[in-house]
């Protein structure tokens, strides 16, 4: 030990540079080394073997240790170590069970120094002891670890795992003599080199394969180990019983976990499948990782820092066949990408609000909370002021409670409850739900009701209407074209702006030439369209004067709104070109070319659905006397809808979309297929991207989801089985699938019944018996909570219309809720 | 199933309805029932698998927990030999047929039959038409593929690679199923949808290697069972040399030679362990190894066939009736020898690159979740069955049989140890056994009586069951890595 850092002082004295960089291997690299120098890294694989020299700008290849014409299988490594004393000496496991000594020194081609042939299956892991020059170790996965002196022609010792396969053997870097292995079947054993007969210590760490581990290198008894359940944990081995310090959780499973240099709570870690990031942890900050290297394009297979005192270069290796050199600061941060603050609601309306202790601190005098506030409630951590983050970590969590005696949410479990969404026609539905919103006092709601009856319910359109249902389709093809295209690739380039802009107008022109068949010129009505939309326009400003509180909000909440469907760039200047430019008649002729008029659309769109009573109504019944298929009020429903998802009243834009169903379902579904088709995989906890999250939480199942959590969460159980079952949309009809199994225990042993629910296999008895007919009740079973008598439901039910007491005959007067 | 003797007295306890007594009754009758053909195998005589009253208990238990039919099926019957596998394959099984998943429930049936038609194993057709039938499939479904929507028959190009040739699995085929559009799959669907085949193209595996009988089901109720069709019906297969095999079998332990067989092999094993530490072959002969192993199942069954069939219908161009291929296409595709595509040269899967253990199990579990764990304990549980015995002899370590086994059955599919000598196969696996094992993982439903008795003739019937659990994970393991393989790849 003394003679170690008498060695890394002396290496600590010169100064490493270089820069973020990497290179092209020839094939992919299984793991890395590096020297003691710093200046050279091995790369070890199944077809590789080589070493490259570190220097400022590149790597440079300075020997390739794979020679011979016929490559054998000695020379397919899974892993490789260079030893930490000796920069001549090296040692490969390789895949057929060889472990491999080689010495730099020798003067011939072939560097191959010491054959060891005693595994029987594949070494997965060698390691030199970290002082003594002559002791290896390996770890193979027949289950035994062999401890060589290089000075000898085999082993010195074997010892024996008793289960299954090594994954991993770590000499102590302080203790002389101990050497963790971990195994497949999630323990890790301490030995002592000098007793093979049994392992000192072992203990299950993991649930599956523990892949690594690594000594702290300065805490005597810090262990981390990495497993296949993808979690990297923190062991203190110096208590009696090994003791988890820390967990960090990640997303994939754990292949290698190594610490970082002169950081005391730093470890950086790769995973073995799906993931190819290197991750740099702060242990006791498990949620988000400190550093991440995105260089990769396969999965990285080996890490090495490169100095053991310099906490700023990272080597890496990969099955993209590359080696990289990653610099500390190049690597990018997720925490600052990540949000800070966190809002919710409760359900009656009350605000939590968690934040950076100082921002709340210093603006909580200027906010503008009307409602009642409570003493905030401060969580602090216990802050180590060595640590550059120590002040993000702190925060603060206040809740807001709205005014006292407000019954607010009361209207949305009355609407839930009343609301008829299926099983009539589509006129009584309406009328029905605006009667219900009406009763309740939300006239906007019930005309946006009445207005939808109006549009949909028209006689007389079937023949136009399905003439452009038709061609609507092809139109709404082409969106969804433009849309995935968007998601592809998420440059705000103009063009896509506008070629979508233009799609939109030719499937409206398209639907208005064809409309020509109807009674009216298409010119006419489109003129009409054209000129409601100034009046709309100009009574909104009127509007605006009246009732700001409502529409104050309309400029940030719709329009953003409208763009986040197409791109959230243009939809500013659209609005305001229209402003300026008067509708005129050469404006529709070429209008298919122009994006004027899908943005005068929008505008339509966007203004419908606020001035309710009394400006829109008028329009529509203009349209509707003009006989336009209902077809061409979707992008209106469709943005009514937005509309009020928006607001936040799910509620209200999941009953119109279960009301109208297929009627306006395509509309919508643009731009649900394009999210909710993609084979999802579990989301990063990080590094989410913003515009994909926002493309999904604008999708009808979003809206989905949070009226059936809402209901939910208000016990409306019955309403939101109703509305899961209507729901048009695949994923949410399937929440109703998962977890159906409903566990019966027999009533006279207690044991569960597995084949049949009502009779017992065990004490072969029927569970559950109708007291009425005396039969076993397969289906329902009420019975009364005070006598536990019941039965069939049905039965039950007859029985008590005739008598209060119970039918077994028990004499109690049953209750039945 | 030999519960019959206290169900009488067991039935007095009942405190039952007249119909559910009926119901009981019903099941029972097909529980109890002494068959009059010859019990739930072809190949294995009734009485050796009757079972002591305690597995049986825990057998029913099993059904009752996991069974999706809630009845003692042959399959089960056969494999509850060995009950400690026979958990975790109920387990994995119904978790994949019934638990929380991405498929709903009649496609999961509908995948089920599509992969045992690609056996022509009208035993788990019929099985499984029931049970999606019960799930609420669609009758019309089961017309055929054409019947079926897009979607599902998409699945069909990768359930015949995976059935005959899985190296051919690349992720241009992955790419195609899951990329947007109509009929596209999503990821967690397409796993649950591989692991399901895989498991049925074993299972077909394990059905034609034990003889399973066809189940004596009065309820042909429905159009779409297939009536067993002399031509893969496995009791007309396993029949055409009754006679002459009951003779055989019944003469069994006298014969002298396949006693000496028995000990030549263990004393090869005993050899093979000790030699291992001072023989060591060369790097280059490792690998001829392999290959010449590869080569050699090469030859294993068409210089076999010669002998074993003189029938031409088991000739490549079978005839296969009507019945089943309405779920597939191109019912001629099947296995090609791995060894023989000279030109083209795909390379040796190495198994090191990407093992169930460190890959597969990662990318399964993470897009169906816990389905890994499930069929990681499986993995292990067969692979480490052992009662160590070997026919008379007790206390033997069958781990080398076993390796070799489930090395061989990899071999023939182009999966490649590098730390395993394929050597061992050649000493310990004899010719007969390999033709066995060739059929059985490839084209199990050519499997006759007669393989089935010509290996290992003085080992126990459980002991075969056992192998054939061997070859079925074997056989599952090495579809599943190439697919799972070719999903990675698609995901990077």
């Amino acid at each position: 030990m003394e003679k170690m850092s008498r060695v890394t002082t002396a290496l600590g004295g010169s100064v490493l540079t270089g820069r973020t960089m990497h290179c092209h291997l020839d094939a992919p690299a299984n793991a890395i080394s590096v020297c003691r120098d710093a200046a050279q890294v091995v790369v070890a694989g199944r077809s590789i073997f080589k070493i490259y020299a570190i220097e400022e700008e590149q790597f440079v290849e300075k020997l390739n240790l794979r020679v011979g014409r016929k490559p054998s299988l000695n020379l397919s490594c899974a892993d490789v170590v260079w030893h930490q004393m000796d920069e001549n000496l090296l040692a490969t496991a390789a895949t057929n069970g060889v472990v491999v000594t080689w010495n730099l020194g020798r003067p011939s081609r072939n560097k191959q120094d010491q054959l060891f042939t005693e595994h029987k299956r594949t070494v997965n892991k060698v390691c030199f002891h970290p002082t003594e020059a002559h002791v290896l170790l390996s770890g193979s996965q027949d289950g035994f670890m062999k401890c060589f002196d290089l000075r000898r022609k085999d082993s010195v010792s074997t010892f024996s795992g008793q289960s299954e396969s090594v994954r991993d053997v770590q000499f102590s870097i302080r203790d002389y003599f101990t050497f963790a292995s971990t195994f497949e079947n999630g323990n890790v054993q301490l030995w002592d080199i000098r007793r093979p007969d049994r392992c000192e210590r072992m203990f299950t760490a993991h649930n599956g394969p523990v892949f690594c581990c690594d000594w702290h290198p300065e805490d005597r008894g810090w262990l981390a180990t990495g497993g296949r359940d993808k979690m990297v944990k923190v062991w203190d081995m110096t208590t009696h019983r090994a003791k988890e310090m820390h967990c960090v959780q990640t997303i994939a499973s754990v292949a290698r976990v190594k610490w970082r240099p002169e950081c005391r709570h730093h470890l950086a870690t790769c995973s073995m499948m799906v993931d190819h990031n290197i991750y740099v942890w702060d242990v006791r900050r498990p949620f988000v990782p400190a550093a991440m290297f995105e260089e990769h394009r396969d999965v990285t297979t080996g890490i090495a820092w490169r100095h053991p005192h310099d906490p700023s270069f990272l080597l890496s290796g990969s099955k993209d066949s590359s080696l990289c050199q990653h610099l500390f600061r190049d690597a990018s941060q997720p925490v600052e990408r990540a949000n800070p603050e966190g809002l919710c609601y409760g359900l009656f309306g009350d605000l939590a609000f968690a934040a950076k202790e100082s921002l709340v601190a210093a603006e909580s005098g200027r906010k503008p909370y009307t409602g009642d506030r409570r003493h905030p409630i401060f969580f602090k951590r216990k802050l180590d002021p060595a640590e550059p983050f120590a002040g993000l970590a702190s925060s603060a969590l206040s809740v807001f409670e709205t005014e006292p005696g407000g019954s607010a949410m009361r209207w949305f479990v009355d609407t839930a409850e009343r609301y008829a969404l299926a099983g009539r026609p589509l006129a009584e539905l309406c009328d029905h739900n605006a009667k219900v919103a009406r009763e309740l006092g939300r006239n906007q709601v019930a005309q946006t009701w009445t207005m939808l009856r109006t549009i949909y319910c028209s006689p007389g359109l079937l023949p136009t209407a399905n003439l452009s249902h038709s061609v609507g389709k092809g139109g709404s093809c082409g969106l969804q074209l433009m849309n995935s295209f968007n998601l592809k690739d998420m440059a705000p380039g103009l063009g896509s702006e506008t070629r979508l802009d233009r799609s939109k107008g030719d499937a409206r022109s398209d639907t208005v030439l064809l409309d020509s068949s109807a009674t009216l010129i298409t010119n006419e009505d489109n003129e009409e369209t054209e000129g409601s939309d100034v009046p709309a326009d100009y009574l909104l400003g009127d509007v605006e004067g009246e009732d700001d509180e409502l529409y104050l909000l309309d400029p940030e909440h719709t329009h953003p709104e409208e763009p986040e469907c197409v791109l959230p760039q243009e939809a500013f200047p659209l609005r305001h070109e229209i402003v300026d430019t008067p509708p005129g008649p050469e404006h529709l002729q070429d209008k298919a070319d122009s994006p004027h008029v899908s943005g005068s659309e929008a505008d339509v769109a966007s203004l419908a659905p606020m001035d309710s009573s009394f400006s829109l109504l008028s329009v529509s019944h203009a349209l509707y006397d003009s006989r336009l298929p209902p077809d061409f009020f979707s992008v209106l429903v469709r943005d009514m809808l937005h509309f009020y998802a928006e607001q936040g009243d799910v509620q209200m834009a999941v009953s119109v979309l279960i009301v109208l169903g297929e009627r306006v379902r395509k509309d919508i579904d643009e731009q649900t297929q394009v999210c909710g088709g993609r084979g999802r995989l579990p989301l990063k906890r990080f590094a989410l991207h913003p515009d994909s999250d926002r493309q999904a939480l604008l999708s009808q199942e979003h809206w989905y989801t949070s009226y059936i959590d809402l209901l939910q969460r208000f016990r409306l159980w019955n309403v939101s089985n109703e509305v899961v079952k209507l729901s048009t949309s695949r994923a949410v009809s399937c929440l109703n699938q998962a977890s159906t199994t409903l566990h019966v225990n027999c009533s006279h042993c207690k044991r569960p019944m597995s084949s049949r629910g009502w009779v017992c296999d065990r004490c072969h008895r029927c569970a559950s018996m109708c007291a009425v007919c005396h039969h076993v009740v397969k289906g329902l079973f009420v019975w009364c909570q005070g006598c536990s008598h019941g039965g069939h439901l049905q039965h039950i039910m007859k029985w008590l219309e005739g008598s209060s007491h119970c039918p077994a005959g028990c004499g109690h007067l049953c209750e039945y809720s | 199933m030999n519960r019959g003797g206290s169900s009488p007295s067991a039935a007095a306890n009942y405190l039952l309805c007249t119909n559910c007594r009926k119901v009981l009754r019903k099941d029972k009758r097909i529980r109890v029932s002494q068959p009059l053909t010859r019990g739930p195998s072809a190949f294995i005589p009734e009485k050796e698998v009757v079972q002591a009253n305690t597995v049986v208990e825990r057998t029913n238990f099993l059904v009752e927990e996991y069974s999706t039919s809630g009845r003692l099926d042959n399959i089960t019957q056969v494999m509850s030999l060995h009950t400690q596998y026979l958990e975790s394959f109920l387990r994995s099984q119904f978790y994949m047929l019934r638990m929380d998943g991405p498929l709903p429930l009649p496609y999961r049936h509908y995948i089920a039959i599509m992969a045992a038609a690609r056996h022509q194993c009208s035993y788990l057709i019929n099985m499984h038409v029931d049970e999606f039938l019960k799930t609420g499939g669609i009758a019309e479904w089961l017309n055929g593929l054409e019947y079926v929507p897009q979607r599902l028959k998409n699945l069909n190009e990768i359930n015949k690679l995976l059935a005959h040739r899985p190296w051919l699995i690349t992720k241009e085929h992955i790419q195609k199923l899951v990329k947007t559009g109509e009929n596209n799959w999503s990821l967690p669907e397409l796993v649950h949808a591989v692991v399901l085949l895989a498991h049925y193209h074993a299972l077909a595996s394990f059905v034609f290697g034990s003889g399973i009988n066809p189940e004596r089901d009065p309820e042909i109720s429905n159009g779409f069972r297939l009536i067993s069709v002399n031509n893969f019906c496995v009791c007309d297969l396993a029949n055409d040399n009754n006679i002459e095999n009951a003779s055989l079998s019944g003469s069994n332990f006298g014969i002298v030679d396949s006693l000496s067989e028995l000990e030549a092999l263990m004393e090869r094993m005993k050899r093979l362990q000790e030699e291992r530490e001072d023989e060591e072959a060369t790097q280059e002969e490792m690998s001829t190894r392999f290959e010449k192993e590869k080569k050699e199942s090469l030859f294993v069954v068409s210089g076999d066939t010669f002998h074993s069939f003189p029938h031409s219908e088991f000739e490549d161009d079978m005839i296969i009736t009507s019945d089943v291929s309405r779920y597939i296409e191109d019912p001629g595709f099947g296995y090609e020898d791995f060894a023989r595509r000279g030109e083209e040269h795909l390379p040796t899967f190495r198994a090191q690159d990407y093992t169930w253990e460190n890959h597969g199990f990662s990318l399964v579990n993470r897009l169906y979740s816990d389905i890994g764990h499930l069929l990681d304990e499986k993995f292990r549980m067969v692979y480490n069955l052992t009662y160590n015995t070997m026919a008379t002899h007790e206390d033997v370590d069958t781990t080398m049989l076993r390796r070799a086994l489930f090395n061989y059955v990899h071999c023939m599919f182009g999966i490649r140890y590098d730390d395993y000598d394929y050597g061992e196969v050649n000493q310990l696996l004899e010719r007969s056994l390999k033709v066995y094992i060739k059929t059985v993982t490839c084209y199990p439903e050519r499997t006759t009586k007669r393989m089935y008795d010509s290996y290992w003739r003085q080992f126990k019937h459980s002991e075969k069951v056992h192998v054939n659990l061997l070859l079925m994970e074997a056989r599952m393991q090495a579809e599943l890595l190439y697919a799972l393989r070719a999903i990675t790849r698609h995901l990077t």
